[in-house]
């Protein structure tokens, strides 16, 4: 972009006589030229800058593979949009950072979102350690912050009026959810099996009252550290009376953790009811998992195309590029995160909808933006929305959805109940919208 | 679970553990030993082993025996192959000195990670073991007619488990065995007792040091390809590996084959056997306070011999 503008002041500046002359010209073309691409492409036209999502992508570390296909979902999303118009008549341009799945790296990428790529918002970050390190950098920086993270730490107040989880649901909802699914269908004991850190530390608290509200008991609760490559030492603490058991894992090792529960228990298995998070991009056909047959699974949304999925959950899963077994249509044993990715799509479109609602033109109206998300409630479920149908909670900042409870039939995830958005509400528990800018 | 079956299955947990640890750290030994390198990128050619594990499998696409086989034969060549080449062409230009090494190792480390991040991808992927059958274990108990054998719930481990154990034993012995009884393996020692002195004696000091290396590199991904059917490949898999392996190493002393062997079963079994009765952390706590031990009060290592 450069290139061409210095070189054809160059040429120009060659007619006059003096060398102090054309050196002169020169250092006033390349500085000319330094500017360039901000006023002569939309010259005249201030507002067909494209606006730009700063993505922070786990690109590498353990989050990796959800970093892979938050990207492609987000692409997909962004392609749609603009297909469509763009944001305000302005097209829409990601600008992608790796963070490592680090907090302290998350934290520069938004420093670098804010200041040097000139981004208008930040979006994307998944893992809750990741999520929590760099939040109070955004609200620094004043920065709006997307997270498609599904930690209750958005609900909990933890963070600040700059961050906000309008697109995926978070953990206390979902557990909530699943509690008398539980006790009423598998059986009353439960033991937890969870990762030895924030996430699963969510799931901890918020699962043990909701059983005992339904009526059940957590007999045990194993917590495992989330590096952890080899699980069957920790089988035995499960305590021979447990009717279910309870499983979230997240990283690399999933595989391994529910290949070795499968070995461990061999034929005379209690019922087992898991977060998919624990086999998210991982194949159910793959060796050693047959034995999690008729067991169930919490889904964010469903993995494999179900029978009486609607026409906009179809359009959705061929944008992303997903085929019906929730793989890469390019390559079927590239299988996606997809309980969790649609939080992506849901979150642009949402972002969308704020900076229409507020007009937004520039960086200037960063806090109307956040604003006018905070405004709203209902969103149908369609083609912006294809988890299903939403309700937004402004005083939180925190998004409540459908749940789906799937059980694997023929080596894939049925949907067997659906829980409504409705029933997962639960008291609030901070009013962001108080706290000031 | 019972105190005593939940002991066994520690110990065989502890087992497999110290089995794939002790092949992957002899490699780091023997490449100290000889080479007086401390090879940094060792965690690498582990997780490589274990990458080219499922590449093998998956371009082969034959019965899973075949497969595993082909694996466990090819994985470690072309590892190897690699490691010589990262010799050739990075340590002998730095004259193997001692410090200069550890920081191109390092840089070798994440050239590597990034490049299997790249061309493999960030899953983890699983390759079927060639068997694996669950075997539930016995266990002996006071009934009213004297000593009855019961089946408790849970004491259960695989055949292929057990293989690994075996396979281990068998490679260590036949390292052993190379080392001590070969023409090559006296070459090694030679060069690693005087590497001047053996230049003198006409033994192409170079040759050696890259065979070595490459040596080295390809027992770290023999363990990676024994371990791949247990875990999976994933390209950070590595790191804990190799401070595992280092923890090993400096227990046993650097450069002892012996040495290794014996510090991988201890680290491998009392890691096994400490996280189950009380937690992973601790586990992680005694080992690296039994390094400190070490280094204060045997700074060679259990095995090792003082430098001359």
């Amino acid at each position: 972009m450069t290139d061409t503008p210095s070189k054809r002041l160059s040429g120009a500046s060659s007619a006059l006589p003096t060398r102090r002359q054309a050196l002169k010209t020169l250092a006033a073309g390349a500085g000319a030229a330094a500017t360039m691409p901000l006023w002569s492409r939309y010259a005249g036209a201030q507002s067909a800058e494209p606006i730009r999502i700063g993505f922070g992508k786990h690109a590498t570390g353990i989050g990796a593979a959800y970093g892979r296909w938050y990207e492609r979902t987000s692409v997909a999303a962004l392609a749609k949009i603009n297909a469509e118009g763009g944001i305000n008549g302005r097209q829409v341009e990601l600008v992608t950072e790796d963070d490592g799945t680090d907090p302290k790296r998350a934290a520069e990428v938004l420093e670098k979102f804010a200041s040097q790529s000139k981004c208008d918002i930040a979006f994307g970050t998944l893992f809750s350690h990741v999520v929590i390190g760099a939040a109070p950098r955004a609200a620094e920086l004043k920065l709006p912050y997307f997270v498609v993270s599904e930690g209750h730490h958005v609900a909990s107040g933890m963070l600040n009026r700059w961050t906000l989880q309008p697109g995926i649901t978070d953990v206390k909802s979902q557990v909530t959810a699943m509690a008398p699914f539980l006790t009423n269908t598998l059986g009353k004991k439960v033991t937890m099996i969870y990762p030895d850190y924030g996430f699963g530390y969510d799931h901890r608290d918020n699962l043990t009252p909701a059983i005992t509200a339904a009526g059940g008991e957590v007999v045990a609760q194993i917590a495992i550290p989330p590096t952890e490559t080899s699980f069957t030492k920790y089988f035995p603490k499960i305590p021979r009376d447990t009717e279910v058991i309870y499983h979230v894992m997240v990283g690399p090792a999933v595989l391994t953790f529910v290949k070795e529960m499968g070995e461990f228990f061999g034929p005379s298995r209690p019922e087992i009811f898991g977060f998919i998070d624990s086999l998210e991009a991982v194949d159910l056909s793959s060796p050693g998992l047959e034995f999690l047959e008729g067991t169930y699974f919490w889904e964010g949304m469903p993995r494999y195309l179900q029978d009486d999925a609607p026409d906009y959950v179809k359009a959705y899963r061929d944008a992303v590029g997903i085929d019906a077994n929730g793989a890469s249509t390019s390559d079927g044993a590239d299988v996606s995160t997809a309980a969790h990715m649609f939080g992506c799509w849901e979150t642009l479109h949402i972002i969308k909808a704020g900076m229409e609602a507020a007009d937004y033109k520039s960086t200037d109206d960063r806090q109307a933006l956040i604003e006018a998300v905070e405004a709203m409630t209902d969103m149908p479920a369609g083609p912006d929305h294809p988890q299903g149908a939403k309700r937004f909670n402004g005083k939180t900042h925190q998004v409540f959805g459908p749940q789906y409870i799937s059980k694997v039939t023929d080596g894939k995830l049925v949907v067997a109940e659906t829980v409504d958005y409705e029933d997962t509400l639960y008291p609030d528990e901070v009013d962001y919208t108080t706290m000031s800018f | 679970m019972e105190f005593g079956p939940y002991l066994l299955l520690a110990c065989l947990e502890g087992a497999v553990l110290a089995a794939v640890l002790a092949l992957m750290a002899s490699g780091l030994s023997l490449v100290f030993g000889v080479m007086r390198v401390v090879n940094v990128a060792h965690g690498e050619f582990y997780m490589l082993g274990a990458v080219m594990a499922w590449v093998v499998t998956s371009v082969l696409g034959g019965g899973a025996v075949i497969n595993f086989v082909a694996a466990l034969i090819l994985a470690p060549l072309i590892v190897g192959a690699l490691a010589v080449l990262a010799d050739v062409t990075i340590l002998k230009r730095l004259s193997y000195d001692p410090e200069r090494t550890i920081v191109a190792t390092i840089g070798l480390l994440y050239i590597i990670q990034q490049l299997a991040l790249m061309g493999y991808g960030p899953e983890a992927r699983p390759v079927a073991p060639p068997f694996n059958s669950r075997i539930a274990l016995p266990w002996v108990e006071w009934g009213e007619g004297g000593i009855g054998l019961y089946f408790p719930w849970g004491l259960s481990t695989t055949s292929y488990k057990l293989f690994v154990i075996v396979a281990a034993v068998v490679l260590l012995a036949a390292l052993r065995l190379f080392m001590t009884r070969s023409r090559a393996g006296l070459i090694m020692r030679a060069t690693q007792a005087d590497g001047e002195m053996a230049t003198a004696f006409g033994i192409p000091v170079e040759r050696v040091y890259a065979l070595v290396f490459g040596a080295g590199a390809a027992l770290a991904a023999l363990a990676g390809v024994l371990i791949v059917p247990i875990q999976q490949a994933h390209y950070l898999m590595g790191g804990d590996a190799l401070l595992l392996s280092f923890i090993v190493v400096i227990i046993g002393g650097l450069g002892s084959l012996a040495g290794t062997v014996v510090a991988a079963v201890l680290i491998g079994m009392s890691d096994g056997i400490i996280s189950v009765f009380f937690t992973p952390t601790l586990a992680k706590i005694i080992a690296t306070l039994l390094v400190a031990l070490v280094l204060v009060f045997r700074p060679q290592g259990l095995f090792g011999v003082r430098e001359r």
